[in-house]
Formats: C-alpha cells, structure tokens, sequence
C-alpha cells in the first residue's frame, strides 16, 4: 500500500526537488535527506517506503539533472503521480528504472493522505481510501520493458 | 509529407527515408556534452557495470563548468573523477581549469557544433546549439553514459511549432525579449516535448551570439529542442572555426512540412521584458516594472554572457557607478580575453563591479554570488524557479543584458533605452 503526498502545484521543478547547493553529491542515500526540501522542508520526515507524491502539471521541469529522480529513489519514494510531466525529467525516470504515471485530473482523484494499490502492468490505481478504481496509460512496451530490466544501462547490458 | 528540419536529422541519424512525428527512433549521435555534475555519475555508473567502451573520444565534448574552479571539497571529487577519467581515455577535448568554460558557450565556440548534426548533453540547455541549425537535446546521466558508451540513444521524434520573427529589434530590445515574448506567450509547458522552429527576417540580422539566446531557452518552454535554419551568418562564424570533421550540411525544413502551433512575432513592437520570479513565463514590459528594488545583478550564463552581451552592457556602466552588487562572469576563456583587450572588464571594475573567471557559480545557485533570504537579483540568466539563485525566499529577475545593466546602474529595475 501506498500513501499519497498530494501537492496542489503546477510545475514543480527540479530546484525544489533537489537544490543545485546538493549536486556536489551523486550519492542517492545523501540526495534523499534533501528530496523536495524547497517545496516541503518536512517531507522527508512524512515519507515512508513506497509512498507516491501527486502534483499538477509540468512535474520535474528545470535542469536535466537525475539527482532529482535518485533523491525520489533514495528516499524510497514508489513513484510519482502527475498531470503531465517534463520531458527529460521523464526520460529520467524510465532510464533509471521509475515508474512516472501520467494521470490527468490526479489532483481530483487523489487526496493527501490516501492509500493506494498500484498496478503498474494494467494501469490501474485502487484508491482504498476513497474506494474508487482509476485508470491511467500504462508506459508504451519498450518503455516498460527498460523500467522491468532495471533501467537503460541493465537494459543495453542484457541485450547485448 | 515534406520534413521540417529536426525530422531530417532524425532520419538521417536513424537511417530512414522518412520520419514523422510520434516515430520512436535508434539515433546515431554526432556529439556528446559532458560537464561536471551530471557526467561524473555516468562515468561511474559505466564502471560498476564493466562497460568501458567510449564510442568514440573526438564526439565527446568534456568541460567542468557548474563548480569550477571547485566550490569545495565535494565538487573537488567530481572534478578528479572527471578529469581522471579524461585523461585516461586520452580524450582530446577535453577543456580542463583555464581553458574551461559555460559548456554551451565553449562547444560552439570552440567549433564543435556543426549544421545538420544530432547532438546531445548532459544539461538541459544544450539546446542551445540548435542556432546552428542542429538538433541538441540534454539528456540525464543514465542517457549520458549510454551515449558515451555506444553513440546511440531512443528518441521520440517531436512535433514542431514555428514562430516567425519579422520586423527587427528597437534600441534597448534584444533576442533576450524575443524568447522571453516566447516564453510569456505559450507558458513553460508550452512547448512540452516539441521542436521549436524559428524562420524570419529579423534572425538574418541577429548574430550568432544573439541567436544562440534564442535557442537557449527552449527549455523554458519545455521545448525538446529549438532550431534556427543555418544561414550565411552561421556559415561566417563557422569559418577557421570548426575542429576536426570539417564539413557539414545546411538543411531547410521542405515548405509543406507540418506545424502543430504557429505564430508571429512583430520584433519591431517589443519592448524590453523583465520575467518575474518565480516562472520564466512572467515577463512584464519594463515600463509597467521599473523601479522595482534589487540587491544584486547578474551578467552571465549561458544564456547573455558572450562578448556581445558585455559590449552591451558596458556601453552603459561606461562612466557610472553601480548601486549594488555586481557580478560579470565572462563564460570562456576567449570572451574573458576578448572583453579585456577591448577594455570592458576595465569598465566594468571601474563601474564597481566584480569580474570573475567562466564558471556558472551563481546561476545556479552554486556559489560566487549566491542569494540570502529575501534578495532580489536582476539577471541575464535563464531561471527564476523558487530557490534557483541561492535560499528558496529570493528572487530572480531575468532580462536582457542593457535591462541588467541599468539596473545595477540605479540599484532597481530600470529602463534601459534611457542610457542608449
Ligand atoms: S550557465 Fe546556468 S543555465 Fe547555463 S549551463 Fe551553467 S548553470 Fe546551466
């Protein structure tokens, strides 16, 4: 079960997920201590493993830096909720095995503190909490298929 | 179906007759950008794995800019493991301290980007190099080391938008305004995932330099990349310029290509922007937002720190004195150089200003001029997101170099026509 950090924003971008002042570390476990310290200074706190963080619009835009997925990693988080997501903030994710759920209208369907049940294979959320069933797009085959084998490189490795 | 410039390059590099958008292509890439912070984890993440193949060492393009000269103790490690690693691998472009610079300043001036091209970085805004009339995209750390490794990555094949530029630019507006107009019209998703194509009168009198501004921030847009059809200014800059390869090829998009979204600019009708924080998408005409209070100013990045943005901007220090803080960081070497044999730095120091070596430091909030609670800084870079030049309370104002300028001048946000 999954619990839902909801954050009525659009635009959430990688400055707030992980501020440049910390990209002198590579290190996930580091990165994580500081994941979303400049839009929520206690999240870290909140999170525990396998929570997914719901946000509006345009998620993950600015820098083309994976600290910002590896700081979500480190710091357990399941996947990430959102209306729409930047492009290489996207990519990101896939590549580093993350699972990013493009899910129009999440802020309506999900609140703050909701348990779900994911199933990533046929796109549905089981909202416990409100008792409801929402569909999303699953990601497209080949894009699945680098989140399952680990990530791109795992990916690149095992086809070779 | 005709192609638009960036569906040729795709199908170029992905071996096809033809693509279209929405196709999921295997591309061959051209040049690979490699900086400080992003390349160090994909050099590791090659090694944990056993890979050490690099696909090819003259493709690479490899420069520490974000923390150098190293900030602390931390960035001094991702700089020995990037330069241990350059080194090692006898990688001949590798531009270490002094000859190191903002990377998507140094690449093109160095003569790595050529037309017609397919090239990626390990930063956001290496679409920069589309003035060039290329596709560049930036790409995280994990693409980063599967193109070093093998020269190879998937790319989804982006619509295009088209904006055409006619007119041309009234004192004091520069290409800055243009995108910021951009930017102020479509909103920072606006873009998202497309190509954006620029066409028009009013490029064939901006430089390279100017266009490059441009370019610059398609990401601001949430554009996958921006592309500039390269032209006979591009030829003229490109000349004794280019390292290696030498040839290269000037594509046109083919008139029945299809854009998703067009539109016109008037540069003539612009007036000069200030994007308020905390969204690129901000912009407001300076005459609605001038006398507005800053702490400190920024002349610099990757966006406006090229020689032309300093000969702007010390036209108008020329015999004045700053009111608050400011910092000029010239993004290469040779700018540094240039803008001291013409007496710009001369002026700038008299002015009251700070000049230091290429580095990006405050742009990013990394240090060399970073932000307290609450301050204001009026710059020439390209983000004002929360907490993106230093405590998550300030502030950043992006604008033109002759806007910045000024307003160091009068310690507000200030017009800049008044002063030329
Ligand atoms: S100057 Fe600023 S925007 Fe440009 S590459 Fe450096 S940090 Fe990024």
């Amino acid at each position: 079960m999954a619990k839902a950090h909801v954050y009525k924003r659009d635009h959430v971008n990688t400055d707030e997920i992980i501020p440049a002042r910390y990209l002198n570390s590579d290190d996930p476990a580091e990165l994580a201590t500081h994941c979303l310290e400049d839009l929520d200074t206690d999240f870290v706190k909140k999170c525990t493993p396998g929570d997914v963080v719901v946000c509006g619009d345009d998620f993950g835009c600015g820098s083309s830096r994976e600290h910002a997925v590896w700081a979500f990693q480190g710091a357990k988080v399941g996947a990430i909720i959102a209306h729409s997501f930047a492009r290489i903030f996207y990519r990101n994710c896939i590549n580093c095995g993350f699972y990013p759920i493009e899910l129009h209208g999440a802020l309506e369907k999900i609140n703050d503190g909701d348990e779900l049940e994911i199933d990533y294979k046929t796109g549905t959320i089981d909202n416990k909490t409100q008792g409801t069933k929402i569909e999303f797009t699953a990601l497209p085959d080949f894009a699945l298929e680098i989140v399952n084998d680990g990530g791109l490189l795992e990916h690149i490795k095992k086809k070779k | 179906m005709g192609m638009t410039i960036t569906e040729k390059i795709f199908a170029r590099a992905a071996g096809k007759a033809s693509v279209k958008p929405g196709d999921l292509v295997n591309a061959k890439l051209d040049g690979v950008m490699c900086h400080d912070v992003t390349t160090p984890p994909s050099i590791s993440m090659l090694k944990e794995r056993g890979i050490d193949t690099i696909f090819d060492p003259e493709k690479l393009y490899i420069t520490p800019d974000h923390f150098q000269p190293a900030k602390d103790i931390k960035s001094a490690e991702l700089h020995k493991r990037l330069d241990k690693w350059a080194r090692e691998n006898n990688l001949p472009y590798y531009y270490p301290l002094g000859k190191a610079g903002v990377c998507h300043a140094l690449l093109p001036e160095q003569g790595h980007i050529r037309p017609g091209e397919l090239i990626v970085g390990g930063d956001s805004h290496t679409c920069t190099y589309g003035a060039f009339g290329c596709f560049s995209a930036g790409i995280g750390s994990t693409d980063l080391a599967a193109a070093i490794a093998i020269g190879e990555l998937w790319f989804k094949v982006p619509a295009s938008m088209r904006f055409t530029l006619n007119g041309s630019l009234p004192k004091g507006v520069y290409s800055k305004d243009v995108v910021l107009e951009v930017i102020r019209r479509i909103g920072t998703d606006g873009a998202l995932y497309k190509a954006i194509e620029y066409v028009g009168p009013a490029l064939k009198e901006m430089s390279m330099e100017a266009r490059m501004t441009i370019t610059n921030m398609a990401i601001e847009a949430g554009g996958k990349n921006a592309i500039i059809a390269a032209d006979e200014v591009t030829e003229e800059y490109l000349k004794g310029r280019l390292k290696g390869k030498q040839d290269y090829v000037m594509l046109e998009s083919d008139p029945d290509a299809e854009y998703v979204h067009e539109d016109t600019i008037d540069c003539s009708a612009l007036e000069p922007l200030v994007a308020f924080p905390h969204l690129p998408s901000n912009g407001r005409k300076i005459s609605e937002c001038a006398g507005e209070v800053m702490d400190q100013c920024y002349i610099g990045s990757c966006t406006n720190g090229r020689i032309e943005d300093y000969r702007i901007a010390a036209s108008i220090m020329k015999g004045r004195q700053v009111q608050i803080r400011t910092l000029i960081v010239p993004t290469t070497p040779t700018v540094w150089r240039q803008a001291n044999d013409e007496g710009l730095l001369n002026i700038f120091q008299s002015a009251g200003c700070v000049v230091s070596a290429p580095t990006c430091g405050a742009c990013l909030g990394g240090f060399m001029g970073v932000l307290g609670a609450g301050e204001k800084c009026v710059s020439t870079t390209n983000r004002n997101f929360v907490g993106r030049m230093g405590d998550p309370t300030s502030e950043a104002y992006l604008c033109n170099p002759a806007t910045a300028a000024a307003s160091a001048v009068e310690g507000k946000l200030a017009d800049p026509r008044n002063y030329l």
